[in-house]
């Protein structure tokens, strides 16, 4: 089968910092992946490569099989166009939401549908309801995100990400700028999504979901894939000592036995 | 002690109407031709092309930096003669206005588009929007509303300005008001008319912005101060 | 038509363009430094708890502010003589309409530097047992006048440029002698060009200092 997501030796450097160093990584469909890492190890920027929302420097990118891209002397070199077409059919959710404040919920789930996609007023509205039915939120459908908790913000922000129908969601520490007591109804969305057989790739310090609901973990130190596996494998008995010691680190959660 | 006489000046009120009229034509006009050109000088100052950018930096700077008055003598006595046309009154003064106010609002856009959140264009980003599609639908609307405040500011220097075209013979609230002072001998009361009038016009303009920026602030965000 | 520059037709008059830029930098520099002295102290007194004190304070500031300089100059020029009975120079007007105008912009300014400081401020200071003026001289007003740096010398630039309107009453500052250069020699084209050039060069710097205080002591500190 194709994998939804398959990436190849990708570089990416800012100036002089080379951030990734040779990544290769394939996402089954369906598959929920978590990249972790102390931060600096280039995770995040990994992430935000499989979107293009960062061009990479070297490499290859396919989405279900698809080249993003086109080869020009031994470079890959893209097109504003093919990315902003690419980027609907990857969806992205954020640390700080980047909800749009001047329109209400319904709207900011409807704008992309009906600006990028083209879809019909109507058709984009039952597809945004649907879809915050789906994140609990249909009642918040006509209030403005200033009056939204931080957890409901993120889970419109899930919804916006889902309206496209994207054939994988990107998350980018989406649980990190809120409070603890809001964490768990995120966490439950993407849990809930992950058993809906959606294809997933997450940036998170929550190594309880990584255990609990990933079917791969990814571990990054300095740009290049360290340890990936199983989380039962990776989490419980890493190969190596940077592993066991990011984990220790993270004394606060206890995984069972 | 002198004896205030209004009856010459308000008996000939309607001609420092009709002067008000003129002057409020200038306004509007120079409103409508400098806020869409003030967008087109910010986005190209913010644009990736150096040329451009730099471009537009330099008529930034330049009409912030040289006086209105100037300017206006520049487009009225020596623009005619460069490119040899009949240039009135009105259209260097309109001509003037509407550059010189675009370069002042070129400085609030940027500033209000700058003001907005780096995650808005990647949240708009992420969802397949091109960058003018986000700019338009996305960025603008976040970002006029914080300009309002800055916005009345610059239109009410701008309405102060415009008595500087009573300098070219444009018959404006002011030329008005001087020649009536001449004929009637009442420069006390004309001049004390015409402070007046220009004051109330200045304090509804800015209640009317006012007003404006409440109603914008019910929907959503409000503006930043 | 092709016209033929001819700038020597203006440098031939230098002399008469350095007395304006004396002109205008006379000017300049007393209604700047006599507009902030003064916008302090009615800011300070537009602060005031007491109402008799700020709210002349606050109708002077109301009226300066929305009516257009060149009308008080106008204003102080001719009407001004009716009323007291005695000549006014041309100096004298565009003085007190530039001052008078700056000391309401610079009021505000002073104003809402010193309300932008938080309230814990004045707190403290009272708290180790400070008088009001004393928090206010030692504490208060030095934090406020770093916020106030970027919009007083925009103000300045806004008055060095306003000095132009003198020429209206036929003071001699720059643009007034441009003007009689232009008609003598009929080159309006160079006179008010080298004017305009002028005034960007010496603004230029005065511009890019405001951005430089905008970046350092802007919003955040």
């Amino acid at each position: 089968m194709t994998p939804a997501v398959e990436i190849r030796d990708l570089h990416k450097s800012f100036g002089d910092l080379h951030v990734l160093k040779g990544i290769d990584l394939d996402v089954q469909q369906g598959e929920a992946v978590v990249l972790l890492g102390s931060s600096g190890s280039g995770k995040s920027t990994l992430l935000r490569c499989i979107n293009f929302m960062e061009e990479p420097n070297d490499g290859r990118i396919r989405i279900n099989g698809d080249l993003i891209g086109a080869e020009r002397g031994g470079k890959m070199v893209y097109r504003e166009n093919e990315l902003c077409k690419l980027r609907t059919r990857v969806g992205m959710v954020f640390q700080h939401f980047n909800l749009f404040p001047h329109m209400t919920v319904l709207e900011n789930v409807m704008e992309g549908q009906v600006v990028v996609l083209g879809r019909s007023k109507a058709e984009a509205r039952d597809k945004a309801l649907a879809q915050l039915a789906r994140v609990g939120l249909e009642e918040k459908a006509p209030e403005y995100p200033s009056r939204l908790s931080g957890g409901q913000k993120q889970r419109v922000a899930i919804a916006r990400a889902l309206a496209m129908d994207p054939e994988v969601m990107l998350f980018d520490e989406v649980t990190s700028a809120l409070d603890p007591e809001l964490v768990g109804e995120v966490l439950k969305t993407m849990r809930q999504l992950a058993e809906e057989g959606m294809t997933m790739v997450c940036v998170t310090h929550e190594i309880g979901f990584a255990y609990h609901v990933a079917n791969k973990v990814c571990f990054l130190q300095d740009g290049q894939i360290l340890e990936q596996g199983e989380p039962h494998k990776v989490l419980k008995t890493p190969e190596t000592s940077r592993v066991r010691d990011f984990l220790d680190g993270h004394s606060l959660f206890k995984l069972p036995d | 002690m002198h004896n205030w006489d209004f009856a010459a000046t308000l008996g000939d009120i309607d001609f420092l109407l009709l002067g008000l009229w003129n002057t409020l034509q200038v306004f509007g006009l120079a409103l409508v031709f400098g806020i869409p050109l003030g967008l087109a000088i910010a986005l190209g100052r913010m644009s990736r092309i150096p040329v451009l950018s730099q471009l537009c930096s330099f008529v930034i700077e330049f009409f912030r930096t040289t006086p209105p008055l100037v300017q206006l003598f520049w487009f009225f006595f020596a623009l005619p003669i460069l490119i040899s046309v009949q240039m009135t009154p009105f259209v260097a003064s309109v001509l003037t206005f509407s550059i010189q106010s675009s370069a002042f609002f070129a400085e609030i856009f940027r500033g209000g588009i700058n003001s907005i959140d780096k995650g808005q264009w990647e949240a708009a980003k992420a969802i397949g929007m091109t960058r003018p599609v986000c700019l338009r639908r996305i960025i603008l609307p976040q970002a006029v509303k914080r300009m309002i405040p800055a916005f009345a500011e610059r239109s009410i220097e701008l309405l102060k300005t415009t008595t500087l075209i009573s300098t070219v013979s444009y018959a404006d609230l002011m030329f008005q008001a001087n020649e009536l002072a001449s004929k009637t001998f009442r420069p006390l009361e004309v001049y004390t008319v015409v402070a007046v009038m220009y004051f109330f016009l200045i304090l509804v303009f800015s209640q009317l912005t006012i007003l404006l920026e409440h109603r914008l602030a019910r929907s959503g965000e409000g503006t930043l101060r | 038509m092709q016209h033929t520059w001819n700038f020597a037709s203006v440098f031939a008059y230098w002399d008469v363009l350095l007395i304006g830029l004396w002109g205008t930098v006379y000017l300049f520099v007393l209604t700047c430094v006599i507009g902030l002295a003064g916008g302090l102290v009615v800011g300070m007194l537009r602060y005031s708890k007491n109402g008799w004190i700020s709210y002349p304070a606050r109708l002077y500031v109301e009226v300066f502010r929305n009516t257009p300089v060149l009308v008080q100059i106008i204003w102080f020029f001719f009407a001004l003589p009716v009323v007291i009975g005695v000549e006014v120079s041309a100096f004298m007007a565009a003085f007190l309409g530039i001052t008078l105008n700056t000391i309401a912009f610079s009021a505000e300014v002073f104003r809402g530097g010193i309300q932008s400081i938080e309230r814990e401020q004045w707190e403290a200071g009272k708290a180790i047992g400070m008088s009001y003026a004393k928090t206010m001289r030692r504490i208060i007003l030095p934090q406020a006048l770093k916020r106030m740096l970027p919009p007083l010398t925009s103000r300045g630039i806004e008055v060095f440029k306003m000095s132009t309107l003198a020429s209206v009453v036929a003071y001699p500052e720059t643009l007034q002698q441009a003007k009689l250069i232009a008609s003598y020699e009929y080159n309006p084209i160079e006179a008010y060009t080298v004017v305009a050039i002028m005034f960007f060069l010496v603004l230029l710097p005065m511009v890019q200092l405001t951005y430089l205080l905008e970046r350092r002591f802007g919003k955040s500190d």
